[in-house]
């Protein structure tokens, strides 16, 4: 047992803070650290500089530009990139479609398209859910049939998030009708460009357009899309989402604007108690999830997450819906005011505050909702 | 940084996890216990002192073993998991804290190696009816007559006030500022009752009695008093950290085997989703726990008592959260004497109101919530 990070860890971490604060945008970073939407270009552009040195996929195998890296260095890794305000690597590349092809994918695909995830050369959508798949997953109905050598797909995707900026998509389609259903279904990747295929958006309760839908009709797809085993889709949905869970509660950015509320709200502490109350007691559950996330970090081994990282997605979607909240309470009347201009007397973080709240509703929806987290440990860990 | 306990520390455990399993690992030994005076056993209280537990935070040349908090904090969580009633963290973290903090090294010598050795019991007198949790004395003062002291006041609750051998108690100076005393217990008067956890506790009254102060005579310690109870405060942390180690797997056994409806209540998700959350609850203190098990193990005092101010809000609003589910997840088995799980949930509310519960310490994080930035607990 010993807290202090280790004279190598230090360097290390020393070595992270330097690189994200000085060698990534400010001008992007400054959109992070207001909460302002990110452009395409903003998360290409930092995406590449991490990229360049060798950060954007520290998970991934060593030979396709991976790290060699301990849990702890991972997490420190994250923890510096969210305190500078860095945007996340992609997700959908780094932490999902990456993987997948390095430890799925032929050597031609893993050639073909790792290097391109990587710089965000390729911007990957995820194609899983469907209207009628949503936590129940291998209730999907989008079809592959094969038709020479290629694939013609048909169906739905949805929730496509940042579907708008893809250029491929991986798709989870049913190859087998006649299997029960988790046992026919299989991984696609699909050139977004591809005719029949179209992206409609879908206009979320902050008024954004971050998600869509994402149509097949008869699209034509080669065989060599096909991902690891014909069938063999839900063992890699499984692997992915697994991954998904390692490294996800964001402490960093809870951190981050909690430490923002306490400069914009630095007048109103002196006669609120209640605010000061509710800082503090966030600022402790996040303390107990970030040495949580460490724990986890410290004891896990040869990438296996550690059962507990279902509890890193639970509490840290629900901290992070919290502290919106509370900006949103700071924002006061101000926070009405979100579809105001450039001309109007209020602040930017009293304009977005609104939308941000209702915006991270999703948190302890995606990635596997919270009740599914629940249903994890109740059964996986608690033998329930 | 490395939350793994190393092999040593895990022997150690395995030892304690023995010692007190063999005495408690059935419930109905620890109703026993705790039914008579002084509601403990004694022969399970020379054991521990036997496999060198008492002396564990006390230095070799006080008669201890010199171990670190994170031993001690293992002790804890084993007594904890057994609910051991016998007197470890008010006997000898807290009390056998003060003595070693604050005592001269005759004093120490003295007092730390008979409690060592499981011969003499302490207890810290320090409470006082109408005062809520502090470090310092109002209601027992001290009188100076030369260089004899005497006290004159009420400490309740005193734990195992009326079993200890020897007391150490808190008063106000003639000067100012609390000191630290040392009374024979037969020289006070005693009267002793049960807690709702079982245990014992007392109301102590002095009445001009002679007492010995503890280190230098007339001394303003309130500053060290703080810090042993800070460091005890992180010890408490760490039993109820055991406690609810306990609670968990006894409740999911009980959803599993349980049958309602002709089916087990695990097959209802409205109870398995509530033990889910129990599990986030006990990660997330255990986490914590483990951390400021270690922030004492670093030593800073400053660093210490906000350690133990922010474990303590953690571990307070989780035993209630865990306490009050495993007892409401069993059901009405869980109201009875006769069943373990309504007592853990009753030493967890006991523990939580020793040295301040989760609201008392918030309210401290919530007045130095703008002294700083953001925390980092690597830094």
């Amino acid at each position: 047992m010993q807290l202090e990070l280790s004279e190598e860890e230090r360097a290390f971490r020393d070595e992270m803070r330097e690189f994200f604060t000085t060698k990534v945008d400010e001008a992007i970073r400054q959109k992070v650290a207001e909460g302002r939407e990110l452009e395409k270009d903003d998360l290409v552009e930092a995406q590449r500089a991490l990229n360049a040195a060798g950060l954007a996929v520290p998970r991934w195998p060593v030979e396709w530009g991976g790290q060699d890296w301990t849990e702890v260095q991972f997490h420190i890794w994250q923890e510096e990139m969210q305190r500078a305000c860095v945007p996340t690597p992609l997700a959908f590349n780094a932490g999902m479609i990456g993987p997948v092809i390095a430890h799925f994918g032929t050597e031609e695909q893993k050639k073909e398209f790792l290097p391109k995830t990587a710089n965000l050369d390729i911007f990957w959508s995820q194609g899983f859910s469907e209207p009628d798949a949503g936590s129940d997953l291998a209730g999907l109905r989008t079809t592959a049939v094969r038709d020479g050598d290629d694939w013609v797909v048909n169906g739905q995707k949805t929730w496509t998030t940042l579907g708008q900026y893809g250029d491929w998509i991986f798709t989870l389609v049913r190859t087998d009708p006649d299997a029960k259903k988790q046992a026919g279904i299989s991984m696609l990747l699909i050139d977004m460009t591809s005719p029949g295929l179209e992206v409609r958006p879908i206009q979320l309760i902050d008024g954004g357009y971050e998600v869509n839908e994402v149509w097949f009709t008869d699209v034509r797809v080669p065989g060599e899309n096909l991902v690891g085993e014909l069938n063999g889709g839900w063992g890699i949905a499984k692997f992915l989402l697994g991954n998904e869970r390692v490294g996800v509660a964001p402490s960093g950015i809870v951190k981050r604007v909690i430490a923002r509320i306490k400069g914009l709200a630095e007048d109103r502490f002196a006669d609120d108690p209640l605010l000061r109350a509710r800082i503090a007691q966030l600022e402790n559950e996040l303390l107990a999830l970030e040495l949580t996330t460490m724990r986890v970090a410290a004891n896990s081994t040869e990438g296996k997450p550690h059962p507990a990282s279902s509890v890193l997605k639970l509490k840290g979607s629900v901290l992070q819906q919290q502290v919106s909240e509370l900006v949103l309470d700071l924002a006061g009347p101000g926070g009405l005011a979100s579809g105001a201009g450039d001309d109007s007397d209020l602040t930017e973080w009293q304009k977005v505050a609104g939308p941000l709240y209702l915006n991270l509703r999703k948190a302890s929806i995606y990635g596997g909702s919270n009740e599914v987290q629940r249903q994890i440990i109740a059964r996986g860990i608690l033998g329930l | 940084m490395d939350f793994k306990y190393d092999d040593e520390q895990d022997a150690l455990r395995e030892a304690v996890r023995g010692l007190v399993g063999k005495a408690y690992g059935d419930y109905e030994n620890r109703r026993q216990a705790t039914k008579d005076d002084p509601g403990f056993d004694e022969k399970q209280w020379s054991r521990m002192a036997e496999m060198g537990l008492l002396g564990l935070p006390f230095s070799e040349e006080d008669g201890g073993v010199g171990a670190g908090p994170v031993e001690i904090g293992i002790v804890c969580q084993e007594l904890g998991r057994v609910l051991a009633p016998e007197p470890f963290l008010t006997s000898v973290v807290l009390a056998g804290g003060l003595v070693s903090a604050v005592g001269t090294a005759e004093q120490r010598a003295e007092v730390l190696g008979a409690l060592s050795g499981g011969e003499r019991v302490l207890a810290f007198a320090h409470d006082e009816p109408g005062r809520s949790w502090s470090a310092s004395a109002e209601g027992v003062t001290a009188a100076q007559d030369g260089d004899a002291w005497t006290l004159t006041g009420v400490k309740e609750p005193v734990p195992h006030g009326a079993r200890a051998d020897l007391l150490v108690v808190s008063a106000a100076l003639p000067g100012g500022g609390t000191g630290l005393f040392l009374v024979d217990g037969d020289a006070a008067e005693r009267a002793s009752y049960s807690t709702y956890d079982g245990t014992r506790a007392a109301k102590v009254t002095f009445d001009g009695t002679a007492a010995t102060p503890l280190g230098d005579a007339g001394r303003d310690v309130t500053a060290s008093i703080a810090t042993v109870q800070d460091i005890t405060r992180v010890m408490v942390a760490n039993q109820a950290l055991g406690a609810m180690q306990f609670l968990l797997p006894t409740t999911t056994e009980y959803l599993r085997n349980r049958k309602q409806f002709g089916v087990p209540l695990a097959t209802f998700q409205a109870l398995t989703f509530r033990a889910a959350d129990m599990y986030v609850s006990l990660e997330l203190t255990q986490s914590m726990v483990d951390w400021a098990t270690m922030v004492v193990a670093k030593g800073d005092p400053g660093e210490v008592a906000d350690a133990a101010r922010r474990v303590s809000v953690q571990v307070s609003s989780a035993g209630r959260h865990i306490g009050q589910e495993a007892i409401q997840l069993h059901g009405g088995i869980a109201m009875t004497m006769e069943y373990s799980v309504g007592m853990y949930t009753a030493h967890l509310a006991a523990l939580d109101h020793l040295l301040g519960d989760g609201g008392h310490h918030l309210r401290e994080l919530a007045g130095a919530v703008t002294t700083y930035s953001a925390l980092d607990p690597l830094d």
